[in-house]
This record gives structure tokens, sequence and C-alpha cells, in this order.
């Protein structure tokens, strides 16, 4: 049977799809980046070769995330796509008169504004913490709550405490003030979760117009008291969409495979063999220029197949190679 | 020894190197911003200072280095903490104990006196003054044959057919330009390039998208501060036309030609009927004009923490929805990583593209 492998490389989780012709997830991992994307990619291609029933043609390869490239050259990807695109993609497939997408990951949020199927208008958050789920990640474990609790302790308040949002050292010292007050630990923890949707609509929407059909994605869309204020926030209703949490990845698979039906080509998976593979990143600087770049580079057993962070052409000659 | 120098601001320096050599100055050339550039600059500038003040820091001290003791800079008109940059430099110079002088050019319409006042600074030949303007005339026909030669360089390179080629080929013309001396000389040389980048392998099928760039200057000007962004967005396939040049000779030719006489500030001034230093109100015009001609996004650069872009980006909302043109800012700073960057080009041209493609279906041709 044919299916398309999605694969999304973030800053916090990696995250591998793989869907069949009809649409259907008949794999979907969710794993911690921890720093180490190469490992990290081919330990889930491992597992993902592992679930996948034995019948399974893998005809098409999308990645995507802030390590799209760097899993596109390790992999051989159809389609290397930014991760809004992608989330874009996989939320009209969900929903496909979705208005308004709602993301929060590990360490970054986009809001995407979807009019009559495509995107109109789009934003990600670039300085600030404070809207992510590696704050609410590093509060639960301050707390010694685990994270997938948070959620439905906010649920149990009926008094969400004021928490200021807008940054995450306000943030902490209001819970820690609030907390030394008396106040309960769920009243606190809901009040953090409308803190994080304040600061998000505020730094990420900006003047948006949010329309319904809204659906909320990312990792943090796990989150119940997250969507509860956000639809406290809205006064509208939060759809989170199955498999909210590979979302990305799912995007990549559906671009992958929409890549390949117009090209007419087929894939340049390397397969899963490359699990195998010795795969070794170093880095060095460059002393052509005074501009001194870092330039990064993996090797595949002895060979070169990717070079990033040049500002001019001199390390290009990889790619040309490849062509 | 007098040795004069000035801030690095994209190719402008070979048309300012010539004029001051004719006019009897050794001159120190500024090199390139590079990251010694920005870690100098950052060293010594205030924290809270924006993106260029530090850039031209780091700048200044790598002129000052081979031997530079004369700056040559441009003031600022209106509220925007640039035109006091100048001051602010000389005074953290001298501290770190460097003796230069600073020599600033305020607007000649508006400082005529300063103008003559620092010519005659800068022009230790003693030429006479009909010579001087020969110079001036000299010069500024090499500043337009670099802005022009730039913007070829956008227009050609999404549609060339090897990735690389453009950028390749047009440093190449740009030394023929240099080298040129002569009025006739840098027209002969300008042509000559311009007839070799037409003559790049291009692919006139391809979906071309035009874009328009506004912003603060300094940012649009020096590629060096701004992670190269045209480069960046001509490989994905977009014709940036930039709302700046050095000359303005461009502008003047584009507004005769497609927006019927309408001005920059009589277009923002529905929206913004003030000068709020900077460009913030041509950041605004300019968007208005761009949509006006059907351009399929605007991207406005900006320093962090710039008051007028700030001003500017907050009401561009408004125009953005008023005239269904997307906008995206980037607030540059010192931050060489280009991976959040390129992620949301990569976006808005795929927003674009598919904008674009609804459009044409809906109309059929």
């Amino acid at each position: 049977m044919k299916a398309y492998l999605g694969i999304d490389v973030g800053s916090v989780s990696t995250n591998i799809a793989v869907q069949n012709g009809a649409g259907e997830i008949i794999a979907g991992l969710y794993l911690r980046t921890q720093g180490r994307p190469v490992e990290t990619i081919q330990a889930g291609l491992k597992e993902t070769r592992r679930i996948l029933p034995a019948d399974i043609e893998i005809c098409g390869v999308g990645t995507t995330g802030s390590g799209r490239y760097l899993a596109g050259v390790i992999v051989g990807a159809d389609v290397i796509k930014n991760e809004i695109t992608a989330h874009a993609v996989a939320a009209s497939y969900y929903v496909p008169d979705v208005k308004t997408v709602l993301e929060i990951g590990g360490q970054d949020s986009k809001m995407i504004i979807i009019r009559d199927g495509i995107v109109t208008d789009f934003a990600m958050n670039t300085v600030c913490a404070a809207g992510t789920g590696s704050f609410l990640d590093q509060q639960a474990s301050r707390l010694g709550i685990p994270i997938t609790q948070f959620g439905t302790l906010a649920l149990q308040s009926a008094n969400a405490v004021r928490i200021a949002g807008r940054c995450t050292v306000f943030a902490e010292s209001d819970m820690i003030h609030k907390q030394q007050m008396g106040h309960s630990l769920k009243d606190i923890v809901n009040g953090l979760c409308e803190a994080l949707v304040r600061n998000y609509l505020n730094n990420v929407g900006k003047g948006k117009e949010l329309l319904a059909p809204v659906i909320f994605q990312g990792g943090v869309a796990a989150n119940a008291g997250i969507k509860a204020a956000f639809e406290r926030a809205l006064n509208l209703e939060i759809v989170v969409t199955p498999h909210h949490d590979i979302i990305g990845a799912i995007g990549a698979a559906l671009l992958a495979k929409e890549e390949l039906d117009i090209i007419k080509k087929t894939t340049v998976f390397k397969g899963f063999s490359i699990t195998d593979l010795a795969y070794r990143t170093g880095s060095f600087e460059c002393d052509g220029c005074p501009n001194a770049c870092e330039i990064a580079e993996i090797y595949e057993e002895e060979r070169v197949i990717g070079r990033w962070g040049a500002r001019c052409p001199k390390w290009d000659i990889v790619e040309d190679n490849n062509e | 020894m007098r040795k004069v120098s000035f801030p690095h601001m994209g190719e402008s320096y070979r048309a300012f190197k010539m004029l001051l050599t004719d006019l009897g100055n050794e001159v120190v050339l500024p090199p390139r911003p590079s990251r010694r550039t920005l870690n100098l600059g950052v060293q010594h500038s205030p924290e809270f200072a924006c993106f260029p003040l530090k850039i031209v820091m780091g700048n200044y001290l790598e002129v000052i280095d081979k031997g530079a003791n004369l700056l040559v800079t441009s003031g600022g008109v209106g509220p925007c903490r640039a035109g006091l940059y100048a001051e602010l430099h000389k005074k953290t110079l001298r501290e770190l104990g460097h003796p230069v002088d600073i020599i600033v050019f305020e607007p000649p319409r508006l400082h005529p006196i300063n103008f003559i006042r620092n010519v005659n600074r800068l022009n230790p030949a003693r030429l006479s003054i009909k010579a001087i303007i020969e110079c001036i005339k000299r010069g500024w026909r090499k500043l337009q044959a670099l802005d022009n030669l730039e913007k070829i360089s956008h227009i050609i390179r999404p549609e060339e057919l090897h990735r690389g080629t453009t950028t390749r080929m047009y440093k190449k013309v740009l030394e023929w330009v240099d080298s040129a001396y002569t009025t006739n000389e840098i027209i002969e040389a300008e042509a000559a390039a311009v007839d070799e980048m037409n003559k790049i392998p291009r692919d006139h099928e391809r979906l071309i998208l035009n874009l328009g760039m506004v912003g603060e200057i300094y940012v649009l000007l020096e590629p060096a501060s701004n992670l190269e962004i045209e480069e960046v967005l001509g490989n994905l396939g977009v014709r940036v036309e930039r709302s700046m040049f050095l000359t303005g000779w461009t502008r003047d030719n584009t507004w005769k030609e497609t927006t019927e006489g309408m001005t920059v500030k009589d277009a923002a001034h529905p929206y913004l009927p003030e000068l709020i230093g900077g460009h913030g109100r041509d950041s605004i015009g300019h968007t208005i004009l761009y949509a006006k001609r059907n351009f399929d996004g605007i991207v406005q650069l900006a320093p962090f923490t710039c008051i007028p872009e700030i001003v500017a980006r907050t009401i561009l909302n408004k125009v953005s929805h008023d005239y269904s043109i997307p906008v995206l800012t980037f607030f540059l700073d010192e931050q060489t990583g280009k991976a959040g960057m390129v992620t949301r080009l990569e976006a808005f041209v795929d927003l674009m593209r598919m904008k674009k493609m609804q459009a044409a279906k809906l109309k059929p041709a």
C-alpha cells in the first residue's frame, strides 16, 4: 500500500507521520529532539519502520520545521517546506473551511489566518518565550505537577488569579507572589493559562480578525486549560483536531503527496536503511573574509551531504555535485 | 596626515571614494560590515541604541584602525534619533582615545551654509567651485549607475536559470563601473554592464511575484545589515522593488510612470498626515503606491526599537486590510541567524503565490 512520510523537526520535538493514500495516519510519533536532531530522526525512523505494516511503500517524503533542511538531506525529501505552510495545509485538510489556526509549540507560536482555503496572513512570535510550551513545562516542573495534568488542574478552578503574562520574568514573580499569599494551586495554574492566552493574542494576534472555525494545534493543544482559556477569551468554539501534536508532520506528508502528483516523479526517499548509516555533524569557521561565517556540515558515512551558514556561495559545492 | 572615511552603505562607497579623492583627500575605504564590525559596534555603543548606530560605530572603529581621522556622514531631519548619532559617535570615539573629527552633511536645501562650509573642508585640492560641481556631477552619475545595476539585479535574479548567476555577474560588472572615471567612461561602463546582465540565461515562464520593500533607509540599503534579504527573496522567485535608493533616481522614474504623479506624502496622508521622523511616513506611502500597482506583497524592514517604523507598522495593519495587500515586517538587530527570517519569507512567498494563483483562477484570462 502506498503511503507518504512527513517529518517535522522542531526545536523541542521531532514528529513523524505516515499517511496512507486514503488520508489515514498509520504511524505517528512525537519525540523530544533534545538538541540532537540527527539521532532523533534516525531513532524515529527506526521506530516508524517497526510500527509500519510490511506492505507499506513510502512513495513521497516531506520535511518541515526549523530542522527541515537537515532532515531533508538525511532522508532524501521530495519537498522541504516551512512550518507555517505545513500547518496551514494540515489544518485545511481536517477542517476545510477553517479561518483561524492557533498553534503553540515548544518554542514558538504561530497564528495563521485562512480565507477561502488560502493563507492570507500569519504571524510567528519572535522575541518572546512567555507564549510557548517551554514556559508551561518549566512552571509545571517548578510546581511539581506533571505537564499532562496541568490542563485538568486548571479546569478545576473557578476563579483564576491574575498573572502577568507579558514576560516570563513578570509571570514567574507574579506566580510566586500569589502562591505565597495563599492562593490555591489550581487557581494559579488557571491564571497562568489565561496569562499565556492573553500574551499570545496580544503578541501574535496583533489586531488580526479571528473568525470561526478556529483550530488549535501544536503540542500545547493537549492542554485543556489553555483551550478553555482561549474559548473564554475569544468567545468562540475552539476545535482541537486529531493528531494535533504531529500536525506539522502530517502537513509535510500532504505536501509531499501534492508535489509528487504535480511533478509526476518518483520519490527521492533514501529508504529506512539510512537509520543504520553513520551521520556526523561538524562545524568550522570560514576564514575567507572578516564575516567569519560559522559553517555547519553534515556527513553521511564519509561524504558531505549538506552545508549551511555561509553568507556567500563559497561552500555551496555540495549541492552542485548532487544536482 | 589627514585621512578621510565614511560609513559603508551598500555599493555607494564606490562613488564617494571617487568624489573625495578628486577633491584631494586621501580616502580610507570602509570595509563591508562583518561580524567583526558588529562585535566592535555592539561593544562600544549604548545597549538600547538602534542597529544602524552600532554597525556604523563598528565601521568607524575599523577605518580608524586603518588610519582614518576625518569621518564624513549625514545628519537627519525630524524626530528620529539618527540625527543625533554623529555627535554620539564623535563623543564615544573620542572617549575611546581616537582624536577624530566628523563632518555632518545636513540636507543642503535646508542648511545651505553648512553644506558649503563642509565642502570647503573636504577640498584640500582647492578646486574651483566649477570644478567641484563637475566632480559632484560625476560622482552622482556613478551613484546612478550603481543604483541602476542593483535594480537590474533585482529584476533578473528571480528569473535566472542557474541560481547564483546574477549575484556573480552583478559583482563582476560593479567593478567595471568602479574603474570608470570620466562621465563618458561611466556611461559606457554602465551600458556594457547592463548588456552583460541582460545576457544571463532566464526562464521567462516562471511565475514571478512582485514585492515592494519599504522601511528605514540604512537597513534597506546595506545588505550586510538585512541578512541579504533581497538575494534570499530573488532566489525564491520574487522580484523586489525597493522604495529607496541613494539617488532617488529610481523613485522619480517610478512616480512618473506608474502612479500618476501621486507622491508618497500624498498617498500616506489619509493614514498619517505628519512627519514622524525617519522614514515612517514613506513606508506607509510606498506601501499604498505599491498596492495601487497591484504588487503581491510588502516587506517592511526596520531596526529593532525604531519608533518611526513601529508607528508605521501599526498603521500598515490597516493599510494592508484596506488595500488587501499582505505585509510582513522584520525588526533587525545584531542577530545573524538567518533561519527565522527564511522561514517567514518562505511562508510569505507561499501566501503571495497562492493568492496570485487564486486570483488568476477567478479572473478567466
